[in-house]
């Protein structure tokens, strides 16, 4: 769906790239880097997470995608799963933009070195915004007001992914000095990741009822 | 039908009176029997009031999400407004938590606010994420569909309020002496007055839910009641516009929702 009608990436990047100008104006410098650094690019990648959450569901609720959903002879689950995957798509597409141009504008260190480390602390933080922004996404989406409620809800769930997130990539992203993710870091996330999956796929059937 | 015993607010008066003596017994040991602290002086007495609502708000929102389990499981409404009832009062005490909390931070180390303080941060986050709860229940308008939505949002919250003490706490050094850590370094004296205080505060906290309940119950059925006296039927298609659970009147015309309230 989103590859024919393309609406939510390039949107959600876009405004990364322009979250990065904003920043650089905001905070008056030309590089970042160490805690800073992490914080802008856990801050910005959220709030573009945010705008793909927001669209996630809004074309089955107003087209009618849920009720063929439910006639269609599949677990409900699935339907859980296929929109995590999506919205996970969405963060990987995002972060192939949004990374290299956090690079390119904000950047003080070198990336190259800290790439590894990087994927693996994204890749964990992906996985926890994608399961919570399913989650919080189908319960905004039936509600009167769900551009304002998926944010208000979807934040205060995330905040753990960011300590853990911004923990991990703060090391990574200094000049000298540069060390490894502390490991106690990447397993929170883990955790978090696996703990609100099986949460969320608990309690997602709930909310297809009708 | 009207003869039928009353089943809600049973037990109400020996609560109230059970919690009145409790809160008596705990502000007197607090004001008499426990000891001046060292170094904070008097100031420290609002510990055996914040520390009791923190931990009795936070009680509460699990037991929310406990209540919103059953009412997934049952699918019976009387789960899911006592699972509202008990997150109302929660958000209730968690905001007299954050006041007594920024005072005593105020009064002990000179700021409204600390960041480096895990168990405040926290404490905030959750609040925060409750805070949504009211708007997200009055955003939707079918009254089944809002109680299932809101009982998958308790047990989400409720399993995030224990999660994201874990995570603050790791992100913060232990730069103050925990005052509230555990109750084994205080003097006996102290952790005496402290259980009793967490004891009234508890007992506080059913007592309110309690009435809540039953004021909830007693104005369906008066409304219920009122609507028979005007030769109506029981039931109205109009909702009042509230993000509060409306509960069905005890002994009501079952499903004839044809007739406009003359309320």
């Amino acid at each position: 769906m989103e590859l024919r009608t393309l609406e939510s990436v390039p949107g959600m990047s876009l405004f990364a790239v322009t979250t990065f100008v904003v920043f650089h104006f905001a905070l008056n410098r030309n590089s970042v880097e160490g805690d800073l650094a992490a914080g802008i690019l856990w801050v910005t990648l959220l709030f573009a997470a945010i705008l793909g959450v927001n669209r996630l569901f809004v074309a089955d609720a107003e087209e009618g995608g849920f009720d063929a959903f439910l006639l269609a002879p599949v677990d409900r689950s699935a339907m859980f799963l296929a929109k995590a995957l999506t919205l996970l798509a969405y963060l990987v597409v995002l972060e192939l933009v949004a990374v290299p141009a956090f690079a390119l504008l904000l950047l003080g260190a070198p990336l190259g070195p800290a790439l590894g480390g990087m994927i693996l602390t994204l890749a964990l933080g992906d996985v926890g915004v994608a399961v919570i922004g399913t989650l919080v996404a189908a319960l905004a989406v039936q509600t009167r007001a769900r551009d304002l409620l998926g944010p208000l809800l979807a934040l205060p769930l995330l905040v753990p992914i960011v300590i853990g997130g911004a923990r991990a990539l703060a090391p990574l992203l200094v000049q000298a000095h540069r060390a490894a993710p502390a490991a106690r870091w990447l397993l929170t996330l883990g955790l978090y990741d696996l703990v609100f999956g099986l949460i969320a796929y608990a309690v997602f059937d709930f909310l297809l009822e009708d | 039908m009207a003869s039928r015993p009353v089943t809600y607010g049973r037990g109400l008066r020996t609560l109230s009176i059970c919690t009145v003596v409790a809160m008596a017994v705990a502000l007197g040991l607090v004001f008499f029997y426990a000891p001046l602290e060292a170094e904070q002086g008097f100031l420290q007495k609002i510990f055996y009031v914040h520390v009791p609502l923190a931990i009795v708000a936070l009680c509460g929102f699990v037991l929310g999400g406990l209540l919103a389990i059953q009412h997934l499981r049952t699918r019976e409404a009387r789960w899911d407004y006592r699972s509202y009832v008990v997150i109302h009062m929660s958000l209730i005490f968690a905001v007299g938590t954050l006041i007594t909390g920024s005072i005593w931070a105020k009064g002990s180390w000179g700021h409204w606010w600390v960041w480096s303080e895990p168990t405040l941060v926290s404490f905030l986050i959750v609040f925060l994420l409750y805070a949504t709860y009211q708007p997200l229940r009055f955003a939707i308008e079918d009254p089944e569909r809002q109680a299932r939505y809101a009982s998958v949002f308790a047990i989400t919250a409720g399993a995030f309020v224990p999660l994201n003490f874990i995570a603050v706490r790791l992100s913060t050094a232990y730069l103050h002496p925990r005052v509230l850590g555990s109750t084994s370094n205080l003097p006996s004296s102290m952790a005496l007055t402290f259980l009793v205080c967490v004891i009234a505060i508890a007992l506080l906290f059913a007592t309110l839910c309690k009435y809540e309940l039953t004021a909830k119950h007693t104005r369906a059925q008066v409304r219920a009641l009122r609507r028979r006296l005007a030769g109506e039927p029981a039931q109205s298609i109009t909702r009042p516009r509230s993000a509060a659970p409306t509960l069905q009147p005890v002994a009501s015309v079952p499903a004839r929702a044809t007739g406009r309230s003359a309320l």
